[in-house]
C-alpha cells in the first residue's frame, strides 16, 4: 500500500473539485474493492476522497414512476427494500447472488457499478497485464483463463466485469446519473461500461472528477417473468463463471418483449438486441431460448481454460428464458437450480 | 486400574472454546513487545534466474525504515544444510532464505522491509526495485513426468512402496475384469485461516522469545538455534494456538528465518506476517498423476493391481509421501505392484497436506475399484468385502484391529445403501440427477515419543504439560480429560499446558499421532503421580488404604477410597501431607510399543457413503449427503472426535469439487493466490454429514487405545463424491476437482 492522504468530502462539489484537481485522486466509499486493490498495490491513489457523508443516500420514487437509487445506497439495503422487492425483483436476486452479508452491507450502489475485475494478472503486480499496466501485455490470454471472458474480449485484455448487481441493471436498462466538472450526464447503463478495445486501462466511460450521483430504474421492473441465474465454482460466495439476468414480458403465452443480459462473459454485462428482439411476439419455447442463445454465442472465442464457458452461457440462457417465462425465478438460498 | 470412566468417551465441550471465542486465545501475530518492528517480504517475481541487481534506496528513504535485508547484507547464518534441516525435513538441501542471488521459484522472499510500523513497511515494501535475468523455468509435471525418478534417499518417517509381489503384468494381461485409467488431484494448498506469523521478542537479555504459527514449537526452537548459531537456553518458541494449519506449520517457514534475522541484527523486536497470497509461496500438496491397472476374476476378486505415482518435488528436496501403498493395504491381492516417483518443477518443496498421500492415492484406488464395481457388475461394497484384506499383506503383519467391514455396514445401513439401484442415471428428482457413491478410507495409526509431566499441588490443582500442540484438533481437552480421569479430579482442576518449547519434549504434531501419543505419555505421567500419592496415603496413620493395593483403590472426588467401600479412604491432600510433600510430580514418555509393532501393523479405516444431486443441464453438483462410519480404536471425546471428522470431510468435498491451485507455466506462477480465486467449500457447499463411529477394541497401539483421527475424514471422501457424481450422471472424472466444465456435455 502507498501513502496517501485522506479527505472527508462535505459536498458533491468539493468532492468533485478536489477530484478534479488530482488526476489520481479516487472517491472511497464502502471500499469493499478499492482498499483490496490498494494493499496488492494494484491501484495506488495518493488522494482517497471519502465520498461516504454526501447527500446520496435514498431510494425515491421518480417521475416516470420508476426508481432512483442513491449512489452510496448499499447493497443490502437495495436488495431488501420492499419497493424493489415488490417492482424490481431481479436486481434484488442478482445483488444477493453475490458476494457475502459483510460486503454486501458496506458495497455501495456506485462503488459496485466500478469494481474492478477479479483477474488473477490484474490482481498480480508482478504479472505483466495491460489493465493495470498500458503496454506490458496481457498473459491471460495465454495462462490461466478460467474466468475470463468469451464476448467482445480483445488482443489487449480478456478480463470480465464482475458484478452480478450491474448484469439486473443491464437487463432492466437502468441509467446511471452522473455530475462532474461538465455538469450532470445520463447514461444509459448499456453504454456505462465498456469494451476493452485497444484501452482495457479504462473500463467505463466515466470521465475523470465525475462522480455519480444515482441510478435510475425505469419503470418497466419486469416483476412477473424475470431470473437470475448464476453458475460458479461453488455454491455460494464466487464471482459468476456466467450469469444470466432474463426478464420477460408475457402477454397471451407469447413474449412481448424480452430483455437478457450476461455476466462473466465480458469486460461489461453483455447485451444483444438483436438476440433479444427474436424472442418478441414468439412463443415460449425452447427452441427458440436455443437459437437466441446460439445468436448470442455465435462470435464467442475460448481461450485455453474457458472454452467450456459458450457451452455453459449457451445452456445458462436457455434455462434462465425457461425460469423467466415460466415464473419460477432461481431462488438465491436454495441452490437447487429451479 | 482405571475405574473411574468420568471423562475419557464422553463428549466434552473444548477447555480452550471461550478463550478462543473471546479472544482471550493469542495467536502468534497478536503478541506485543514493547519497540515491535515491523517486517514485510518482498517475493520474487519471477521463478528461476537469478537477481542482478537491487535497489532498496527509495524505501531506505522512507522515514521510519530500520533496514532492507536482502542476500547482499543479510547476516551470516550457520553453513551446513544439516543446521537447516527441521525434524520433518525430506532428503535434500533446505532452501535457505535470502541465501544468494539465485531466484529458484515465484514467490521466493527475495527482500524483508522492516519499519517502525506495518504500515511504513507495507509501503517502503512497495518501493524496493529489482532486477532480474530469468532463466528458462519448468513447472509442468506433463512435459517433466519423462523425467521420473525413484528418489535415492528415503524420507525418514515415509514407508517406500513394498517389492512387487507375483506377476502383476500377466495377471492383468489374463485378468477376464479389467480396468485402466489415470487420475489427477489438483494442487492444493493448506490455506489455514490463520496465516503464518512469527513476533520475535528480542529480551533484554539477548535471548529470543518467539510467537511463531507452528505446530511443533521444539522443532522451531530447534531449527532457529542451529541456523543461528545460539544455545538453546538462548531460544523459546511459544505458540498455544494455531489458527490451523493442516501440514502447513509442520516445517519452519520463511517468515521464522526473516524475523529472527531482523531481530538479532537490529536487537530488537519483529514482527513478519505473511500475507493471503504469500501463502501460497511455500509448500503445498503435490501434483500427483496415478495409473492404474485392476485386474479380477469375473467374482470381482483381484488377481492384479499395479499403482502407479508420480510426483511433483523441488529442485533441491525429494519430498516423499505414501501414496500407492494404500491399494495393497485395502485390498487382498497375489500380484501387486506399487510404484512412486518424483519428478522435479521449479517451485517450492511440497509439504505435508492433511492425509498427505492417502488423500491422493486412496482416491486413486477408490476411483478405479467403482470402476471395477461397474466392469464386474458387482455391488462396489460387496465388491470391497471379496477383496477384503485380512492382514498387512506387504509386511506380513496382523493389524492391530480392523473393523472395516462394521465400517460398510453400519454406514451403509445409516445411508440406505440397500436401496440403492446401481444403474447410472437411475435416480432423479425434476432437473437433477441423484448419485450415491461410497469409498474407503484408511490411515496410519502412528506413535511417537512423547514426554509429558503432571504435577499435582495440595489445593488439588493438577497441572500437565508437553511440548506438543493443538491446531484446532481438540489437544487441550483430551489432555484434560485424560489427567481428569486418571487422578479423579474434577476437569476445571486441570490445567494444560502446551504449545511451548520450554515443556516436555515432543515432536510436531501431526500424522494424526497426537492424541494417541501425548494422551499416553500424559496418562503414563498421572500414573505416576497416582502410584506416588497411593504410596504416601498407605503410609498414613491408621490409613484405612494400609493393607489395600493400587488395583483395589478409587480415585474419585478428589480422595482416593477403597472401591469396595467408598467411605474407606483418604483426600489427596491428606496424602501429600502423609508424604511430607507439597508438590506431586511426575514427567513420563508414551510408549512406541516396539515389540508390539513388530507383529502388528495398526491403521484407522473408514466407509464413506455421499449422495449427490447433480443438475443434468448446468452441471451444478449438490452434496446433499455424507455419512462417514469410522473405526479408530477408543474415541476420546466423540464431540471434538466428530469435528475433526466434519472438517475432514469437508476437506474432502474441497478436493472433490473444488480447491486447485493454478500455474500458470508461461510465468511459472500461482496464479489465483487467494481466497476469492482459491475455492475452499462455504456453508452453502455443506450439507448433512453424519458421522459414525464404529465400535473397535484396540489394545495394542497404547493403552488407550486411540488411533487418531485428524487425517481420516478427509481420505476417500473426494472418492465417494466422485462416484456418486458417476452414478448419477455416467460420467466418469478421474480428474479431480470435478468442476462444471468437466461435467458439461
Amino acid at each position: 500500500m502507498n501513502r496517501f492522504s485522506y479527505l472527508r468530502a462535505t459536498s458533491i462539489d468539493e468532492a468533485m473539485r478536489e477530484a478534479a484537481a488530482d488526476p489520481t485522486a479516487r472517491f472511497i466509499a464502502g471500499g469493499t474493492n478499492l482498499i483490496d486493490l490498494m494493499k496488492y498495490n494494484v491501484e495506488r491513489p495518493t488522494r482517497l476522497i471519502d465520498i461516504t457523508r454526501l447527500p446520496l443516500n435514498g431510494i425515491e420514487e421518480t417521475e416516470s414512476g420508476g426508481l432512483r437509487l442513491g449512489a452510496l445506497v448499499t447493497n443490502d439495503e437495495t436488495a431488501f427494500d420492499s419497493r424493489i422487492q415488490d417492482r424490481y425483483p431481479l436486481l434484488a436476486s442478482a445483488i444477493q447472488a453475490g458476494a457475502s452479508p459483510q460486503l454486501r452491507n458496506a458495497a455501495t450502489t456506485g462503488g459496485n457499478l466500478l469494481q474492478r475485475t477479479r483477474c488473477y494478472y490484474f490482481y498480480d503486480p508482478e504479472t505483466p497485464c495491460n489493465k493495470r499496466e498500458p503496454g506490458t501485455g496481457c498473459p491471460a490470454a495465454f495462462g490461466r483463463n478460467r474466468i475470463h471472458a468469451i464476448l467482445g474480449t480483445s488482443d489487449h485484455c480478456i478480463a470480465t466485469h464482475p458484478s452480478d448487481m450491474a448484469v439486473a441493471m443491464a437487463a432492466l436498462q437502468a441509467i446511471v446519473h452522473v455530475r462532474g466538472p461538465g455538469g450532470e450526464r445520463a447514461i444509459p447503463i448499456a453504454d456505462f461500461h465498456r469494451l476493452p478495445g485497444e484501452h482495457p486501462e479504462i473500463d467505463n466511460t466515466m470521465l475523470h472528477g465525475e462522480i455519480i450521483t444515482s441510478v435510475e430504474l425505469p419503470p418497466d421492473g419486469f416483476s412477473r417473468n424475470y431470473t437470475y441465474l448464476k453458475l460458479r465454482d461453488r455454491l455460494s460466495y464466487a464471482f459468476a463463471l456466467v450469469s444470466v439476468a432474463a426478464a420477460l414480458r408475457m402477454e397471451n403465452g407469447t413474449i412481448a418483449q424480452a430483455r437478457l443480459a450476461l455476466g462473466g462473459v465480458a469486460h461489461k454485462p453483455w447485451r444483444d438486441p438483436a438476440a433479444e428482439a427474436m424472442l418478441q411476439g414468439q412463443p415460449a419455447t425452447e427452441d427458440r431460448f436455443r437459437a437466441v442463445a446460439d445468436h448470442i454465442l455465435k462470435d464467442a472465442r475460448g481461450y485455453q481454460d474457458n472454452a467450456f464457458k459458450i457451452d455453459l452461457a449457451r445452456r445458462a440462457i436457455v434455462t434462465a428464458l425457461s425460469q423467466a417465462a415460466s415464473g419460477t425465478p432461481q431462488s438465491q438460498i436454495d441452490k437447487r437450480i429451479q | 486400574m482405571l475405574q473411574e470412566k468420568g471423562y475419557i468417551g464422553t463428549p466434552r465441550n473444548r477447555v480452550d472454546g471461550r478463550a478462543k471465542v473471546t479472544g482471550e486465545a493469542k495467536y502468534a501475530a497478536e503478541f506485543d513487545a514493547p519497540d515491535l518492528a515491523y517486517g514485510i517480504v518482498v517475493s520474487s517475481a519471477i521463478a528461476k534466474g537469478r537477481i542482478a541487481s537491487i535497489d532498496a534506496d527509495a524505501a531506505l528513504a522512507v522515514p521510519g525504515v530500520l533496514q532492507v535485508f536482502t542476500h547482499e547484507n543479510r547476516p551470516r547464518t550457520a553453513w551446513f544444510d544439516i543446521n537447516f534441516r527441521d525434524e520433518t525435513a525430506p532428503p535434500g538441501s533446505p532452501f535457505r532464505p535470502l541465501y544468494d542471488d539465485k531466484v529458484v521459484y515465484s514467490g521466493q522472499p527475495v527482500a524483508l522491509v522492516v519499519a517502525e510500523s506495518f504500515e511504513i513497511a507495507a509501503y517502503a515494501a512497495s518501493l524496493v526495485r529489482i532486477a532480474y535475468e530469468p532463466e528458462t523455468h519448468m513447472t509442468d509435471l506433463d512435459i517433466q513426468r519423462d523425467e521420473a525418478y525413484v528418489p535415492p534417499r528415503k524420507r525418514t518417517g515415509v514407508k517406500r512402496p513394498p517389492s512387487p509381489r507375483g506377476d502383476p503384468d500377466g495377471a492383468f494381461e489374463q485378468a477376464p475384469v479389467k480396468v485402466h485409467g489415470e487420475y489427477r488431484v489438483a494442487i492444493e494448498h493448506h490455506n489455514p485461516m490463520e496465516t503464518h506469523a512469527s513476533t520475535v521478542v528480542y529480551e533484554e537479555d539477548g535471548t529470543l522469545t518467539i510467537h511463531d504459527k507452528t505446530q511443533g514449537s521444539q522443532n522451531s526452537q530447534s531449527y532457529v538455534s542451529s541456523v543461528f548459531g545460539l544455545s538453546s537456553d538462548q531460544v523459546r518458541v511459544i505458540s498455544p494456538f494455531v489458527g490451523g494449519a493442516f501440514g502447513s506449520g509442520l516445517r519452519p517457514q520463511y517468515q521464522l528465518f526473516l524475523a529472527v534475522m531482523a531481530a538479532l541484527e537490529l536487537k530488537r523486536s519483529v514482527r513478519v506476517v505473511l500475507t493471503r497470497d504469500q501463502m501460497f509461496t511455500f509448500g503445498y500438496r503435490p501434483l500427483t498423476i496415478q495409473t492404474i491397472s485392476l485386474g479380477a476374476n469375473p467374482d470381482g476378486k483381484l488377481v492384479s493391481i499395479m499403482h502407479d505415482a508420480i510426483q511433483t518435488t523441488s529442485p533441491w528436496e525429494d519430498y516423499q509421501e505414501v501414496v500407492v501403498n494404500w491399494s495393497n493395504l485395502l485390498y487382498h491381492c497375489d500380484n501387486v505392484k506399487l510404484t512412486y516417483r518424483l519428478s522435479q518443477v521449479d517451485t517450492y518443496t511440497p509439504i505435508d497436506m492433511r492425509a498427505p498421500g492417502a488423500a491422493l492415492g486412496v482416491t486413486a484406488i477408490e476411483t478405479a475399484m467403482d470402476e471395477l464395481a461397474y466392469a464386474a457388475g458387482i455391488d462396489p461394497v460387496e465388491l470391497r468385502l471379496r477383496n477384503y484384506a485380512e492382514m498387512d499383506e506387504a509386511d506380513k503383519k496382523y493389524f492391530t484391529s480392523k473393523e472395516l467391514r462394521a465400517c460398510y455396514q453400519l454406514g451403509a445401513e445409516r445411508f440406505g445403501w440397500a436401496r440403492r439401484n446401481p444403474e447410472p442415471r437411475s435416480m432423479r428428482e425434476g432437473r437433477e440427477l441423484i448419485g450415491w457413491g461410497m469409498a474407503s478410507g484408511v490411515w496410519e495409526a502412528i506413535m511417537q515419543r512423547v514426554a509429558a509431566r503432571a504435577a499435582l499441588t495440595p489445593d488439588d490443582r493438577l497441572e500437565v504439560a508437553s511440548a506438543t500442540a493443538d491446531i484446532g484438533t481438540g489437544t487441550y481437552t483430551i489432555l484434560t480429560q485424560i489427567a481428569a480421569e486418571t487422578l479423579g479430579l474434577p476437569m476445571e482442576s486441570v490445567t494444560t499446558k502446551i504449545g511451548d518449547s520450554s515443556l516436555p519434549k515432543s515432536p510436531v504434531e501431526g500424522g494424526s499421532w497426537t492424541a494417541a501419543s501425548a494422551g499416553s505419555a500424559v496418562q503414563k505421567a498421572c500414573l505416576s503421580v497416582r502410584e506416588q500419592l497411593f504410596k504416601y496415603a498407605r503410609r498414613m496413620d491408621d490409613s484405612p488404604l494400609a493393607n489395600a493395593s493400587i488395583e483395589q483403590v478409587t480415585f474419585a472426588g478428589g480422595r482416593i477410597h477403597m472401591t469396595n467401600d467408598p467411605s474407606a479412604g483418604v483426600t489427596l491432600q491428606q496424602a501429600m501431607q502423609a508424604g511430607g510433600v507439597d508438590r506431586v510430580e511426575a514427567e513420563e514418555k508414551s510408549s512406541m510399543g516396539l515389540l508390539k509393532n513388530m507383529r502388528y501393523s495398526g491403521y484407522s479405516h473408514s466407509a464413506i457413503f455421499a449422495e449427490v444431486r447433480v443438475d443434468e443441464e448446468l452441471g451444478v453438483v449438490r452434496v446433499t449427503r455424507i455419512v462417514n462410519a469410522v473405526a479408530a480404536g477408543t474415541i476420546l471425546n466423540p464431540k471434538t472426535a466428530r469435528s475433526q471428522i466434519l472438517g475432514g470431510v469437508v476437506f474432502g468435498i474441497g478436493m472433490a469439487l473444488e480447491e486447485e491451485s493454478m500455474l500458470d507455466h508461461n510465468l511459472g506462477r500461482f496464479m489465483n493466490h487467494n481466497l476469492a480465486e482459491y475455492h475452499v467449500p462455504v456453508n452453502a457447499d455443506v450439507y448433512d454429514i453424519d458421522v459414525i463411529f464404529v465400535s473397535e477394541h484396540e489394545e495394542r497401539l497404547n493403552p488407550l487405545g486411540v488411533k487418531g483421527l485428524g487425517e481420516i475424514g478427509v481420505i476417500g471422501t473426494a472418492a465417494a463424491i466422485g462416484n456418486a457424481i458417476y452414478h448419477a450422471t455416467g460420467k466418469r472424472i478421474r480428474d479431480y476437482p470435478i468442476t462444471i466444465d468437466k461435467l458439461l456435455g
